[in-house]
């Protein structure tokens, strides 16, 4: 087991109380994982219903595999403009 | 010329049209956000925007990249704005220059909608009444909106 250091922004930060987050990951582990992970954790029921994860600064799909090098973030739906 | 920034000070929407335009186009179209006074019937007082920098200055290059390749433009460039922002200034400019003004105009229309719909840049919103939300646009009409 290692873990990921998942970046925080926006509400999610406010939500967790902070501006990053350790999520447990294994080999195999995908991003469909991670999002049920950090539905899990204490604050995550504030969290909007759409949520997008960005791997290495991309959006990745459910099955995409992320492990411990890679730069991870939690998206909520954005709002620029 | 392409450019896409986040920037943390005022956007100075000359400057940013200066930087597109030269005599081989004959059109420039910009857009321009800017804060206004309501939101779903609330008084606004100010909006505070926030960004994941690196990310989102990497997918408005992108954009900025498939509107080349779509509409043919050649100058191209979009500034976003965080920080506090009070009513009536500037969050966001697009400046899009090509020979003809239908490109231009067709670009600058896809930045804006490419950006709000996939570029990780957040709003809290400020009331009047002393109460803040984080604009989610999956949860009103406002993503449906021409």
């Amino acid at each position: 087991m290692s873990a990921v250091t998942v970046q925080l922004f926006a509400s999610c930060a406010e939500f967790f109380g902070s501006p990053t987050l350790q999520i447990s990951v294994s080999a195999g582990s995908t991003v469909g994982d991670l999002i049920a992970a950090l539905r899990a954790r204490p604050g995550a029921e504030f969290l909007p219903p759409s949520l997008r994860i960005a791997v290495n600064r991309k959006f990745a799909a459910p099955d995409q595999l992320v492990g411990p090098d890679d730069e991870v973030a939690l998206i909520p739906p954005v709002a620029g403009g | 010329m392409r450019r896409a920034a986040i920037v943390a000070r005022e956007i100075n929407p000359t400057a940013v049209l200066g930087s597109v335009h030269s005599l081989q186009f004959g059109a420039v179209s910009m857009f321009l956000g800017t804060v206004r006074d309501l939101n779903d019937g609330r008084p606004v007082s100010s909006i505070e925007y926030s960004a994941y920098v690196s990310m989102a200055e990497a997918e408005m290059d992108q954009i900025l990249a498939e509107s080349e390749e779509k509409f043919g433009v050649r100058a191209i460039v979009v500034e976003h704005r965080v920080g506090l922002l009070e009513l009536g200034e500037v969050s966001i400019a697009i400046a899009t220059a090509h020979q003809h003004r239908r490109p231009a105009l067709d670009a600058t229309r896809f930045v804006i909608d490419e950006i709000k719909a996939r570029v990780p840049i957040w709003k809290l919103e400020r009331y009047a009444d002393g109460t803040s939300d984080w604009v989610d646009p999956t949860k009103s009409d406002e993503a449906a909106l021409p």
